[in-house]
């Protein structure tokens, strides 16, 4: 049975396209089919996350509107052939996503995949609630600042009133991922600690994943950072998050770079 | 900040849209002052009085119109000039337009209590203008409960309180940790700003002394 997945947060900037990129490539990896859909429609990045933007020919809108068909659209991932992405289009806006024409490709991908994971925009407009809208579990994203935290729990209140599910009187599923945390700063009281986070949005934990430099290498190569640097911290706390979604219960704790004696040495010389 | 009117013809058909948004959110126009627009309409005076009189009935209290002869209003009207520029149109929100989220009150119900057992988030209004609130869970910042009568919130409250919305000055709020944006009573307010740092993160209880917005500590 297929599980259909946004990715949301409110607020932009957070993470949710390189979350949406990692955790799908994550769960491709253990040999999942994952489809990755960018509901991004005129800003569309989540093909460049995934390293497939010379090889977008057709898109959600032209799958919407009939003129293309779902299997030309899916691009096929070059090095993991379980990940599949169904780009956004560029240049159309998200008047172009119709709810019968969603609702549709939304069907047809559950028939396919294990797991589709739908890249929501920012803000609260209907991109984000045509994302959200045919979703069984909602991942939302958040970074330990205030306006980021509040923007998620509007997002919250939406997830709660707007999907399918919610119509029908059942319940999303909830995990909040905090995102480009940094425990120094976190103690220095620069940061809202993941305590305070928790204690505002009342939502269960699936992962931390630590500020890193990988991150934005990783999508500065176009290869999701689980695929590019397994070892590395953030790939590490996706790897964590990607079998927590799947039911797997996996201790929370924050990885942390590894570091060889030398790197050890030198920094607490520098320190 | 006063609110306009804007009536069309038939004003039949128009009172009856009007009755029909109070009755969804009864005391919306209670203690507000209103003004009334009738400057897309051309209208005889014998119109304007009987309009006058039924919106009356309504308890709805006018206090300017606009775009009328200033010499057809009775004492305590004023024209008001089109420069004025303070006041906003009033839009009926259209049933299917209501915010997300929002917890809708059934206004025929004898309930004098409204319990919720989940958390109020960010963006959401719980409006109960004929009784208590009861939460169980926090109050985001940027989420906002309205009742007529008194607030309990088991949670922490970090948005707005309003208490005693149609002017019921023995309403009472109580949070068991302040971290407020707003508590308000009978239409007297205070600002996190104008809350003593000494009662934040602690569990509180607001009333009215007179005119004045108090606040203590539950001990």
């Amino acid at each position: 049975m297929a599980k259909v997945i946004v990715v949301t947060s409110g607020k932009g900037g957070v993470g949710k396209t390189t979350t949406t990129a990692t955790l799908g490539a994550a769960l491709a990896q253990t040999g999942q089919n994952v489809a990755v859909v960018d509901f991004d429609v005129g800003l569309r990045n989540l093909d460049l996350m995934m390293g497939a933007e010379r090889r977008v020919v057709y898109d959600l809108i032209n799958v919407i509107n009939g003129s293309a068909k779902l299997p030309q659209a899916l691009i096929r991932d070059k090095r993991l052939e379980t990940l599949h992405l169904l780009p956004a289009s560029q240049t159309r806006d998200k008047s172009a996503l119709t709810e019968k024409g969603v609702a549709r490709v939304m069907k047809e991908l559950e028939e396919q995949f294990d797991w589709i994971i739908c890249d929501s925009p920012a803000g609260i407009e209907r991109g984000a609630i045509l994302a959200m809208r045919h979703a069984d579990i909602a991942v939302i994203v958040t970074n330990p600042e205030i306006s980021s935290v509040r923007d998620s729990d509007r997002i919250i209140g939406m997830l709660d009133a707007k999907t399918q599910k919610a119509e029908d009187g059942g319940d999303i599923e909830k995990h909040l991922l905090i995102s480009r945390y940094d425990p120094a700063r976190s103690a220095r009281n620069e940061m809202l600690s993941i305590d305070d986070v928790l204690d505002i949005l009342s939502v269960p934990l699936i992962g931390v994943i630590p500020e890193s430099e990988e991150v934005l290498r990783a999508s500065n190569l176009g290869s999701p950072v689980t695929m590019s640097n397994p070892d590395s911290a953030p790939a590490r706390a996706y790897f964590d998050a990607a079998r927590r979604l799947t039911g797997e219960s996996v201790p929370m704790s924050i990885p942390e770079e590894r570091r060889n004696l030398f790197g050890k040495l030198f920094g607490r010389r520098a320190a | 900040m006063a609110f306009v009117l804007a009536p069309d013809i038939p004003f039949d058909d128009w009172l009856s849209e009007l009755d029909a948004q109070s009755k969804r959110s009864p005391g919306f126009f209670t203690g507000r002052p209103v003004i009334l627009d009738l400057s897309r309409l051309t209208l005889a005076k014998p119109d304007v009085a009987g309009l006058l009189a039924q919106l009356q009935a309504r308890s709805i209290r006018i206090i300017g119109v606009e775009g009328v002869d200033p010499c057809w209003l009775g004492p305590g009207l004023a024209p008001i000039p089109r420069s004025g520029g303070t006041a906003s149109v009033i839009e009926f929100p259209k049933d299917d337009g209501a915010p997300e989220g929002d917890i809708t009150t059934n206004t025929e119900t004898d309930e004098t209590n409204l319990l919720i057992d989940w958390p109020v988030r960010s963006g959401q209004c719980v409006s109960f203008p004929q009784g208590d609130i009861t939460i169980v869970g926090s109050v985001a910042s940027g989420a906002e409960v309205v009742a007529g009568g008194s607030i309990h919130i088991y949670g922490t409250l970090r948005g707005r309180a309003i208490a005693g919305s149609g002017g019921d000055k023995r309403a009472r709020i109580f949070c068991r940790n302040l971290e407020a944006e707003l508590l308000a009573i009978a239409g007297l307010y205070r600002t996190v700003e104008e809350i003593e740092p000494h009662l934040r993160g602690q569990p509180i209880q607001a009333w009215l002394d007179g005119n004045v917005l108090m606040m203590s500590t539950q001990d």
